[in-house]
This record gives C-alpha cells, sequence and structure tokens, in this order.
C-alpha cells in the first residue's frame, strides 16, 4: 500500500458521487473535506504499516500507557495505606503530599506523552488548506437585507411615528432598571461615619475613665517593664482590645533614651503636642498612613520606624515623619501618662486620624 | 447467530442515522471535524491558561467541601501543635484543616494554587506571543480586548482566592486592599466601608471575597473565556506566512483525530506538571504564617507574582500627597496614583493599542498573516518598552528581598527602581528597534548572497573568501534575486539539507529515511491544484 497520497487522480470541480463503490473511504474523506473547502494536499503516513518502526513506536506508547497504570495504582495505594496524619518531626507523613504528586503526576504525564506520541509519530501527517471567506462577494448583498429587515421592524414598531411610545417606554424602563440595581447597592452601603468610627480607636476614653495600655496577653504595663531603648506593641485596655475588632488601636510605645527623648520632646514642642509624651516614653500608632500595614520594624540605632510592606520611613524623634518612601503623614502619637497604681494609660484618643489616608480626613 | 452479528455490526450506523434524521448534525458535524487549524508551538501558549483554567475549576471545587468561609473566632484544635490552642477565623482553622487533617488535601491545595499561578503566567505570555505577532489587528481587535479582560479578572479571581485562607500574609494583602479603595478621592471611605461592611477588617469580606471567589468571578471567566474560543473558532487562528499560506486561506491539519490528540495529550502534561508542583514545590505554607493579626507583619511579605509589579509600584511612588484646602480640607493620597490610576491606564492603553495602530498606520484591512517581530520594529520595541516597565515594577514588589540577600541598601534599591523605571523602558525601545534592524539586514543580506558555508577559499591573488550558497539559482554573478517573504530565512547549510538525515532510532538504528525533509516540522506544500501559480505568503499584510 502506498504511504503518499499526492492528490492524484483529482476529480474535477463537480461533486463526487459518494454512492460509487468504487471510491475509497479516503476518497469520501476528501470529498467532504471539499465540500467545506478544504482541500487535503498532502497525506502521508509516518510510518510503513507493520514496519519495524512501527512497531516500535507502538511499543513506546504502550509503555508510556503501562507507565501510567502503574503510577496511577501506586498513587492509589499510597493515598490509602501511606500514614499521612500530621506528626510533629520529621515522620513520613511529610513524604505524603511529594508522593501522591510525583505519581499523579507521573500518572497524567505518562498519558499525554503516550497520546502525543501517538498523535505525532502514528498518525499519518497531512497539510490541508481551507478557505476563510472572509470575502464573501454576496456580503454587501446580504448585508443589506438584513438592514433594511431590521429597519423594517422598527418601521412595524412605528416608535417614529408614535414617538410618545418611545419616550414612555424609556420613561419606564429607567426606574425598572433602577429598581434592579436597588437591593444591591442598598443592601451593601455601609456608612463609614458610624459612630465616628474612622476618626476614634479603641482608646477613646469611655465614661471618663481613662484606656490603660496592655500587652498582647492584657496585662497593663508599667514603666519599668520596658528598658531604654525598648518598644513593646500595646492596645486599648478594654473589651476585644487586643483583636482585629480594633484593627486601628495597636500602638508602639517606646521608651526613648536619654537625648533621643530630649530630641523628641522639643519636637513635640514645636507640633503643640507638647505633654504627649511621659518621661522618656513616647506611643506612636503602629498601623502605617500609607496603606495600613503595621509599620513593625523598630531600628534602635537610628530610631527610624520601618513598614515591611512598602517600606515607609518614620523617624520617630521628629514626631514619626515619614523621612523615606511613600507614606506622606506622619505616624499619629498617643498622649500617654501614668495612673495611681503606676500604669501606663492613654490621656486621650489619638488627636489625628489613624490608619491609611483617605478623601475626608481633615 | 450469523444474522446477529451481523445486525450487531449495523447497530452504529442505524443510530447515528436516527440521530442525524432528527437533529440533522451530519453536515456542521462534518464541518467541525473537517476544520482546519495551522500548527505552531507559539500557538499552544494560550491553551496552558485554558487547560490550567480546568485544573483549577478541578481542584478548587474539591477545597470548597472543606473550607468554611467564617470570620466566626474559633480555637485551634487540629494536628498541626504549633498553633493548637490559638484563637483564629473558621475560615483560617479550615485551611488549616485542608492541609493537615484531610487525607490529600494539601496537594489539592497546593495544585489549586499553582494552577493559578500558571494560568496567570500562560495568559500573560499568550498575550505577548499575540501582540509582537500582530494577531491582534483587524478582524481580531475584540478578541484582544477580551484577552485583556480576561488578565484582570483573572488578577481579581487570584486575589479574592489567596485572601480566603485568612492567614497573617493575605490579611496585610487585604488590609492594603482596603488602603487602595479607601485611597479613591471623594468615594473611597464609603466604598470600602460597603465592601468590608464597616470598618476593616469586619466580619463579613471573607465570606463575600468566597462567593465572588467561587461563583461570580469563576462565571465571568467562564463567560470571556467561551467568548474567546467562540471567536477564534469562528475568525479562524491566524498563521505564519510560508509556502501556499495567504490572507485569504487557512494552511494547517484537520482538526480530527491528530491535532485533536496532540491537544488532548498537552492538557494531561499540564495537567501531570501541575500535580507534580502541587506534590513536590510546597506554596503558601500558610501554617508558617499563623493568623491574621492587624498588628503583625514580618519582611518579605510580597504578593503572588502577577499581583507584585503593583505592590512595585506602590512601594517606588515618591510620597507626593495633594491637598484640596475647602472647608476642612481634603486629600488625594500618594497611595492612589499606583494602585488605582496606574491600573486604569494600562487597561486603557492595552484595549485600545489595535485601534491606536491601525489609526496610526492608516492600516484597516483584515490580517490573517502573523508578522515577525523583527519585520514590525517600532511595535516590536514598543512591546518590548511595556515588558521593561512591567519588569521593573515587578523586582521593585521584592525589592526588600533583593537588598536583604544582595547586602544593597533598601533606599538605594527604591530609588534604582524609580530611576530605572523612566531610564530602563526607554532604552530597551532603543536597543529592540537597532536589534530588529540589525535582523532584517542580515535576513536581506542572506536572501541576497546566500548562506554562509564556513568554507575559505583562497584566490590565486591571495586573497582569501568566503564561498556562500546561494539561495537561488541564476541572477547575475550566480546570486539570485530572492524577495523577502515574512517567514524565517534559512542561514545554516544545515537548514539547507546539507547535514545527513537523522538516523532514527534511540540506541541502535531502525532505518534511514530515505529522503531529507526541505525544512524540519514543514512538509513539502503544493499549491491546490486550480491554481496556477504558488503564492509567496506575502500578499496583503
Amino acid at each position: 500500500m502506498s504511504t503518499k497520497t499526492e492528490h492524484q487522480a483529482h476529480p474535477g470541480p463537480e461533486p463526487l458521487d459518494v454512492h460509487d463503490p468504487r471510491l475509497s473511504r479516503f476518497d469520501i474523506v476528501r470529498e467532504g473535506a471539499r465540500r467545506d473547502d478544504i482541500e487535503i494536499v498532502h497525506y502521508e503516513e509516518q510510518v510503513v504499516p507493520g514496519s519495524k518502526a512501527e512497531r516500535r513506536l507502538t511499543r513506546t506508547v504502550a509503555s508510556f500507557f503501562l507507565l501510567t497504570g502503574l503510577a496511577a495504582t501506586a498513587f492509589l495505594a499510597i493515598y490509602i495505606w501511606w500514614p499521612w496524619e500530621y506528626e510533629p518531626g520529621t515522620g513520613g507523613d511529610k513524604y505524603y503530599t511529594p508522593l501522591l504528586g510525583l505519581t499523579l503526576g507521573v500518572a497524567l504525564l505518562g498519558i499525554g506523552f503516550g497520546i502525543l506520541t501517538w498523535g505525532k509519530k502514528l498518525l499519518p501527517k497531512e497539510v490541508s488548506i481551507q478557505d476563510r471567506h472572509e470575502n464573501d462577494p454576496n456580503a454587501p448583498e446580504s448585508r443589506k437585507i438584513t438592514g433594511e429587515t431590521m429597519l423594517y421592524l422598527a418601521d412595524e414598531l412605528g416608535v417614529k411615528r408614535r414617538p410618545l411610545l418611545g419616550i414612555s417606554l424609556l420613561a419606564g424602563l429607567a426606574p425598572v432598571g433602577a429598581v434592579a440595581a436597588a437591593p444591591l447597592v442598598g443592601g451593601l452601603i455601609s456608612n463609614p461615619h458610624k459612630n465616628n468610627q474612622m476618626f476614634t480607636t479603641g482608646f477613646a476614653p469611655a465614661d471618663g475613665h481613662k484606656v490603660r495600655l496592655v500587652r498582647e496577653d492584657g496585662r497593663p504595663i508599667r514603666p519599668a517593664d520596658i528598658s531604654a531603648g525598648g518598644q513593646l506593641t500595646v492596645f486599648p485596655g478594654i473589651e476585644h482590645g487586643v483583636s482585629n475588632k480594633h484593627a486601628d488601636s495597636p500602638t508602639l510605645l517606646i521608651h526613648l533614651r536619654e537625648s533621643d527623648a530630649q530630641v523628641s520632646r522639643e519636637a513635640n514642642q514645636r507640633v503643640g503636642h507638647g505633654n504627649y509624651m511621659w518621661g522618656n516614653y513616647a506611643a506612636f500608632s503602629k498601623i502605617c498612613t500609607h496603606a495600613g500595614c503595621p509599620a513593625s520594624l523598630y531600628e534602635q540605632q537610628t530610631n527610624r520606624l520601618l513598614c515591611p510592606c512598602h517600606q515607609s520611613q518614620f523617624l520617630i524623634t521628629d514626631n514619626a515623619r515619614p523621612v523615606f518612601g511613600p507614606a506622606s503623614r506622619r505616624l499619629p502619637q498617643l498622649p500617654i501618662e501614668v495612673d495611681d497604681e503606676g500604669f501606663f494609660v492613654a490621656r486621650s484618643d489619638y488627636t489625628e486620624t489613624v490608619g491609611p489616608d483617605f478623601w475626608e480626613r481633615p | 447467530m450469523k444474522r446477529r452479528k451481523l445486525d450487531m455490526a449495523s447497530v452504529p450506523g442505524k443510530a447515528a442515522v436516527g440521530v442525524d434524521e432528527r437533529f440533522q448534525v451530519s453536515t456542521p458535524l462534518r464541518k467541525l471535524l473537517n476544520k482546519v487549524f495551522p500548527d505552531h508551538w507559539s500557538f499552544l501558549l494560550g491553551e496552558i491558561a485554558l487547560f490550567s483554567f480546568v485544573v483549577l475549576l478541578l481542584t478548587g471545587v474539591f477545597l470548597t467541601f472543606f473550607y468554611e468561609p467564617a470570620m466566626t473566632e474559633v480555637v485551634y484544635n487540629g494536628s498541626y501543635a504549633p498553633l493548637r490552642g490559638t484563637p483564629m477565623s473558621a475560615a483560617y482553622a479550615s485551611s488549616l484543616d485542608l492541609s493537615f487533617d484531610v487525607r490529600g488535601g494539601l496537594i489539592m491545595r497546593q495544585m489549586h494554587h499553582w494552577a493559578a499561578l500558571l494560568f496567570m503566567a500562560a495568559i500573560v505570555v499568550h498575550m505577548l506571543r499575540v501582540f509582537f505577532t500582530g494577531a491582534f489587528r483587524k478582524p481580531r481587535e475584540t478578541n484582544w480586548i477580551i484577552g485583556s479582560l480576561l488578565f484582570w479578572v483573572g488578577f481579581l479571581a487570584g486575589f479574592t482566592g489567596y485572601s480566603l485562607p485568612d492567614d497573617g500574609l493575605s490579611g496585610t494583602g487585604l488590609r492594603i486592599a482596603s488602603g487602595i479603595m479607601l485611597s479613591i478621592p471623594v468615594i473611597g471611605s464609603w466604598v470600602t466601608s460597603s465592601i468590608f461592611g464597616g470598618e476593616f477588617p469586619g466580619d463579613i469580606i471573607i465570606s463575600r471575597f468566597f462567593i465572588a471567589h467561587v461563583l461570580l468571578i469563576p462565571g465571568l471567566l467562564v463567560a470571556l473565556i467561551s467568548a474567546h474560543l467562540g471567536l477564534v473558532f469562528k475568525q479562524k487562528h491566524t498563521q505564519w506566512p510560508g509556502p501556499g499560506r495567504t490572507n485569504e486561506n487557512v494552511v494547517g491539519e484537520r482538526m480530527f483525530p491528530r491535532y485533536a490528540l496532540k491537544q488532548g495529550g498537552f492538557f494531561m502534561v499540564v495537567f501531570g506538571v501541575i500535580a507534580l508542583m502541587g506534590g513536590l514545590f510546597q506554596i503558601n505554607p500558610i501554617w508558617y504564617f499563623g493568623p491574621y493579626e492587624a498588628w503583625v507583619v514580618s519582611a518579605a511579605s510580597q504578593p503572588d507574582w502577577y499581583v507584585m509589579f503593583l505592590d512595585g509600584s506602590t512601594r517606588l511612588m515618591p510620597a507626593w500627597e495633594i491637598n484640596i484646602p475647602i472647608g476642612d480640607g481634603y486629600v488625594i493620597p500618594p497611595l492612589f496614583w499606583p494602585t488605582v490610576v496606574l491600573p486604569g491606564i494600562l487597561v486603557g492603553l492595552s484595549t485600545l493599542y489595535p485601534f491606536v495602530e491601525a489609526r496610526r498606520l492608516k492600516d484597516y484591512r483584515s490580517h490573517n498573516l502573523l508578522q515577525r517581530p523583527r519585520d514590525v520594529p517600532e511595535r516590536t520595541a514598543i512591546g518590548a518598552m511595556a515588558v521593561a516597565f512591567y519588569i521593573v515594577l515587578t523586582l521593585s514588589g521584592g525589592n526588600d528581598v533583593i537588598a536583604d540577600k544582595f547586602q544593597i541598601s533598601l533606599n538605594a534599591m527604591t530609588w534604582a527602581g524609580r530611576i530605572g523605571l523612566l531610564v530602563v523602558p526607554p532604552l530597551a525601545y532603543y536597543v529592540t528597534y537597532r536589534i530588529c534592524l540589525g535582523l532584517q539586514q542580515h535576513d536581506r543580506e542572506v536572501l541576497a548572497h546566500g548562506v554562509e558555508t564556513g568554507i575559505i577559499r583562497r584566490l590565486p591573488d591571495g586573497r582569501f573568501e568566503e564561498v556562500h550558497q546561494p539561495l537561488a539559482a541564476g541572477g547575475h554573478d550566480g546570486h539570485g534575486e530572492l524577495e523577502y517573504v515574512g517567514w524565517v530565512v534559512p542561514k545554516k547549510m544545515n537548514r539547507l539539507g546539507a547535514l545527513g538525515p537523522a538516523i532514527r532510532g534511540f540506541f541502535y538504528p531502525i532505518e534511514k529515511p530515505a529522503e531529507a525533509p526541505v525544512s524540519p516540522g514543514h512538509p513539502p506544500v503544493e499549491s491546490r491544484p486550480e491554481r496556477k501559480e504558488i503564492g509567496s505568503g506575502s500578499s496583503p499584510r
């Protein structure tokens, strides 16, 4: 049998009689393609049937599929019997996911390469040419007909002659559209200034009581708890104060060294925050004024606070002024003092808006 | 018995006739079976995205069986000892359970995440292919726009997806997203409050993101992908110029069986690679990050790669705050420009590009033949400029890690990014333009003078010269005149068949092929019989 079928014996443009018993199946396929304006111009077996090469390729494809069977079976076996439950340390369970991935991956790749080899190497190669039919000579005519049909529809409706219909329909539909949108928008909408929430934090004194500064575990803080140059993340000592319910409240309490504290106090004086510090202690909002990440990397030597999200840097000794990066506003300072029992309290809430900037921030 | 056997053999045929009598499908089916697709490796990039999407759907459905989209506070009591007793959201706890207490849950989670990264990567690479070869030109502008939208919808899918575990890293991402929404002038605080149901973080955002991630966005993706594929099918695929290929035809293989088999195999390969990655390469180990707490963050907090360019633009933005002194005063924060305005501009530029180019070149014809990037130096250079812009931003998104690993000052990295963003893209434009011209020139040179053979000849007068193999016979002084047709010019003797054909067989030869192919991968093509001349392939472009 010939391995090449190079358009021999072309019948003319007239359609073939597909019931002709002399036609081979390929002839009918080619005729079908031709009726879709496809010309199979080159069709070539890649391997001679029954040849060594064909047997070899068949073996290759078969071994890919068998590899898949093996890997898939291994996957199932591992899935069922391998110890998978998490144990601390370096147990066999640490290999569970990698083994599943390996066996599943190999199984799928086996099918993939098997099919690819089958398709690419064993099936005949061909080159077919299909017309795109973009420049249909009848297109202008059929465009005209469709256009006229649509215009005729408009004529029949008679909106032009009876404009009131169109106007009233629009006037009726617009509110219906709004009705469709209203529940969604109305249900979602939420006033950002409810309870003045954007301008208050957990440190706002409640019923005249000043709010204590507490640690993450809820214990209040004495000045002696922080050594000079040290810092501590503190929270409002209220219910849910140490939680995401008060995501704007986390504050950094810093015990400045004597010389830095002096510089810091002078800077405070300049902006009218003369009494915000207590001794050498200062407290600044930990929520970056740029995008709201916690600015939590404090560099003791330079008194700079770095936000790891976008690298804004704030100079603590200069009212936490932004000195580098995209932040444009200083970190608000919390006025602090020590109460009768010797614990830190907030003298009042923050006097500047905490957190990322927004349009109506005064 | 024999009668029965005959009956059995005719059953499928009879059934087929029955189906066609009822639904009249044989002609449409034949047309589908017969559709011709051109073949080139670069046409498969979009398929990777499609196949990754299928994997995303499969693994995603599995994840929804175990994930709990709630921010209710629970105390973790699962297998992972280091976090036992920690209060956390139900979402985070169920994500941990998925990783530790669901058999095979971790590999599904990791495959889902890797497939998402691959999906976005394939979209980007596919878009670059379409851009650099001019496949977006008329009549395919609509599909280019759909493709650009797919990137952004995929971006949203990714962001809502990796926010769901509610771990320390994703919570930080959400916090930044809320900051970005807040920065929008006039309506920022209302938008944020409405989306988060009050002040950040509120207690509803996870369930809203969940429904967006598993229903709304996938629905939109499926719709866009269907439209995308439908248009490819309707408009037929573009093809490279070459022998017999014109603007009015498609030269390739019929869809069935070979092309479809190759696609099926390729899908399995993509699936297999994702399975390997999901099993072998750890991704997003949420148990190390802990639950999200508004006061905790660590250095090297990076989003997924396709979001990093926005992180980079945010880092590079100078602290320019615009104050509007009316009443109490209003603010446009610096965050607004790199995170809202820049993406807006990028969407606009990318969607409008086909129309801008057509207008500039006054070219309103349909193009079904692709262009080699070198043949359109201006577009290629613009593309290189965009890529350079994107790369500078993406690198800047990880500039703290680079600064740390290479011991560079962090501030120097930021400044390098700021300057680089302005300097590198124009440089990329210039260099690319020159490279394109150089490649063009070399093509013409080979066409005019032939391929270098590597054989040096000494002339009687003592001069040396290299022997060139002309590509065409005849012409004056032995040089053929060949026209450039927009496709690869053979530049090595091997390409002309000077090297003996490879012998088949892996360890030992099994047979020698009779003849060498003219060009590897491209069987000889002859024109349709009713046409007299072979098209050069350089028909109207």
